[in-house]
């Protein structure tokens, strides 16, 4: 494997380690705290209730926008993206 | 502008041809209200929303019908990721998340968004870890990368067989579904109501294959999303003032507090009492870890979310797309479709229940009972008071049996099945028929795409994988695309064959799906592309290991129970008491006369048994919990023990992992454009 090709990696495995952080974080750790988010209540959404309703949906959702973004950004800067 | 190719012309007509059909459909359902209006009775409504989708999702079948392999398994890897991601919405929601899962929410309260967190936060994973990567391969199927990747058949026919077990109950279900929705809506008989369904899906997939499917799967959830969406949407402005139901349920939400302690206190629910007297509502709405305990819900999360990303219907789906750039963004696409749908699906849940506890709370007569209760009554969907809710009398006459009633509904007294949340909701909120048919028609595209996908996936594994690659890899094109025409018929018309039999224990065991996938094929997929070190005969091991572990353990805690806890009783995590009730039933079957005596004993020794059946107290669905870490450990293991796989192979990991260049497989048949 090439220096070029093996930063590429690095930068994607970097990338791949932060998303699944925040997917372990928005799947089962906030959910942990549910009992105690569930004392703020926001237009009638308890709040722990809400994150698993809509809020981590809503972050999944967000995440994915910004990892397809940032994956072609590390593709083009590292020379292996494909054509336009 | 000139088009060279005559695919070229409708791709770049997409958006306006969308954009007709939903305008197409809306003026279609305002149609048939205004016929509703003038007095045509509901029952050629219904027909009317039932067979004009049909007909139009057939045409599009027919219209995209091709001669050409590259078309048919990947429909020419030309989807854009916007429409790819609605057609994968439409392959991912199932005829039952359609219809159930409001209900499933209605009935669990917090604990239900286990599913509602599980079917959404997969697609990271898909995204992250696999998607993009499977692309790149080029494979015309999920097996043909387990093929490609760890060389030989082997691991190939491992792919196929989980593929199929995965896979097969599914469609089942869709069908099951597609029949229950068009005999309820249509007083079809059940069984016509399934081969006419059976139809509609040929008709989408035979001739086109994925390319058909495609195109009827985004046209199929146009249809889905606006039937799912607009009933609450009504509701919401009528109630709130707001069409954003996803906003102002969080009213609701506390409404249904406040009812929860007035049913409590006047006696009308079921309670629980403190150790100082104290009474409260047994099952708030927002109150976690009521049905599920934290490590039933957080497993469950984990198993469908792997699951999801397993699943070779939606992976296959990646496939499609023009470059590995815009399978990543349609990932991203597919997920916020599917969030439009599971997002509302609580607002849906609590909308109901606010109507249900306001009717309870306000004291209402069994004799005043609404409408909509005998209308499902009827057919068995609700019951009061223990018996099906047919009319008045029926339900005054079941409810005199119960000492202390009191003659007015009660909440432990009604039992509502899971499916009639989402298809009473406009009945309830005193909408025109035409609604609840435009909620019929979204339910049958739910489960028709999720049926398409499905059967495209199980066809195209036996006649690409099975046939061509491992029984006759000289056969020619036209014997390959007339072979997957052939299986697909033959495994569609055996699924519909099977639903026409209401298989109850099939049924059941869709939910098994979720764990099969994530055990049997998610350890090697992922180390796979992740890890260069995997090797054939770790490959192997693993998904051996972890399927075997996982069948193990849903058929044992399911059909073994007793066998299975004798074994294993030392690692159930039930209470003491159940598993003391275990030894007293075991008693009293092995003391019990022979005949009809052992045999009761038996059912009872059996019940029991598959209450304290389990390992740690998790639950038979989440059996991946167990299936994939022995997966992970089998493949990691297995390739340390022997020899790191070929320089060649380690080069094509490299190019897996690269998205320039070109795709790893070539079909020899495929007309694709080269990238």
């Amino acid at each position: 494997m090439s220096r070029d090709a093996a930063r590429h990696w690095q930068r994607t495995s970097g990338l791949m380690w932060t998303m699944l952080g925040l997917w372990l974080f928005f799947s089962f750790v906030i959910h942990f705290f549910v009992n105690s988010l569930n004392s703020i209540v926001i237009a009638g959404f308890p709040l722990g209730f809400y994150m698993a309703a809509q809020g981590s949906l809503a972050a999944f959702v967000v995440m994915l926008f910004v990892f397809a973004k940032k994956q072609d950004t590390i593709d083009r800067e590292e020379g292996v993206a494909e054509e336009d | 502008m000139a088009e060279a190719k005559s695919g070229g012309d409708f791709i770049s007509n997409l958006g306006k041809i969308y954009t007709y059909y939903t305008g197409g459909f809306f003026a279609f359902v305002v149609f048939l209200g205004i016929l509703e209006q003038l007095g045509v009775p509901n029952k050629f409504i219904g027909y009317g929303f039932v067979f004009l989708t049909i007909a139009v999702y057939a045409l599009i079948g027919v219209l995209s019908r091709t001669s050409e392999v590259g078309e048919y398994y990947v429909a020419g890897r030309k989807v854009p990721a916007f429409y790819n991601g609605m057609a994968t919405g439409a392959d991912w929601m199932s005829g039952a998340s359609f219809v159930g899962m409001a209900g499933t929410l209605f009935l669990l309260g917090y604990d239900g968004l286990a599913f509602v967190l599980g079917w959404t936060g997969g697609y990271v994973l898909v995204a992250v870890l696999i998607a993009p990567f499977l692309r790149k391969f080029g494979a015309f199927t999920v097996p043909d990368f387990f093929a490609e990747r760890y060389g030989g058949n082997t691991t190939r026919l491992i792919a196929v067989i989980v593929l199929i077990s995965c896979s097969f109950t599914y469609v089942v279900a869709q069908i099951y579904a597609t029949g229950l929705i068009a005999s309820r809506f249509l007083d079809l008989d059940f069984t016509v109501a399934v081969y006419a369904g059976l139809l509609g899906i040929l008709l989408c997939s035979m001739l086109g294959g994925m390319k058909a499917v495609t195109w009827t799967q985004v046209a199929q959830y146009i249809v889905l999303i606006v039937a799912y969406l607009l009933p609450i949407v009504i509701l919401s402005a009528k109630k709130f003032g707001i069409p954003l139901p996803q906003l102002t349920y969080g009213q609701a939400l506390q409404e249904i507090a406040n009812l929860e302690n007035s049913l409590a206190a006047k006696g009308m629910a079921p309670v629980i009492k403190d150790a100082a007297g104290a009474v409260s509502f047994a099952k708030p709405h927002i109150k976690p870890f009521t049905d599920y305990d934290p490590l039933n819900y957080f497993a469950l999360i984990l198993c469908l979310m792997v699951g999801t990303a397993s699943l070779p219907h939606i992976l296959m789906r990646y496939f499609t797309t023009p470059s590995v750039r815009d399978a990543r963004s349609s990932v991203a696409w597919s997920l916020f479709f599917i969030f439009l749908l599971y997002f509302s699906a609580p607002a849906y849940a609590a909308f109901s229940k606010l109507e249900v506890y306001s009717l309870i709370n306000k004291g209402t007569a069994l004799a005043d009972l609404p409408q909509w209760i005998y209308t499902y009554g009827k057919i068995g969907l609700v019951k009061v008071c223990g018996a099906n809710a047919v009319d008045a009398q029926s339900v005054i006459a079941a409810c005199g049996k119960i000492a202390n009633q009191g003659g007015l509904l009660r909440l432990q007294d009604l039992s509502i099945n899971t499916d009639v949340i989402v298809l009473s909701t406009p009945e309830i909120a005193g909408m025109p028929y035409v609604i609840a048919g435009l909620v019929a028609a979204g339910g049958l595209a739910a489960a028709l795409s999720t049926a398409d996908g499905l059967l495209l996936a199980i066809a195209n594994a036996l006649s690409h994988d099975v046939y061509y690659k491992m029984i006759n890899p000289n056969a020619p094109t036209k014997t390959r695309l007339i072979a997957s025409r052939v299986l697909l018929l033959f495994v569609a018309v055996f699924a519909a064959y099977v639903a026409s039999t209401k298989p109850a224990d099939i049924l059941s065991m869709v939910a098994w799906a979720f764990s099969l996938a994530a055990a049997g094929i998610f350890p090697a997929l992922v180390l796979g592309v992740w890890w260069k070190r995997a090797n054939t005969p770790g490959a192997i091991i693993g998904m051996l290991a972890g399927f075997g572990a996982c069948v193990y353990y849903l058929v044992g805690t399911r059909y073994y129970a007793v066998s299975f806890y004798e074994t294993w009783s030392w690692l159930s995590g039930s209470a003491p008491a159940a598993k003391a009730k275990f030894v007293e039933l075991q008693t009293a079957w092995s003391s019990a006369a022979a005949g009809a005596a052992k045999d009761a004993a038996w059912v009872a020794l059996d019940k029991q048994a598959q209450a304290v059946a389990n390992w740690f107290g998790v639950k038979n669905i989440s059996a991946a919990l167990f299936g994939m870490p022995i997966g992970f450990l089998g493949v990691i293991v297995g390739s340390l023990l022997t020899r790191a796989p070929s320089q060649e192979i380690q080069d094509m990991v490299d190019a897996t992992r690269r998205p320039s260049g070109d795709l790893i497989m070539r079909d020899k048949d495929a007309v694709l454009p080269s990238h």
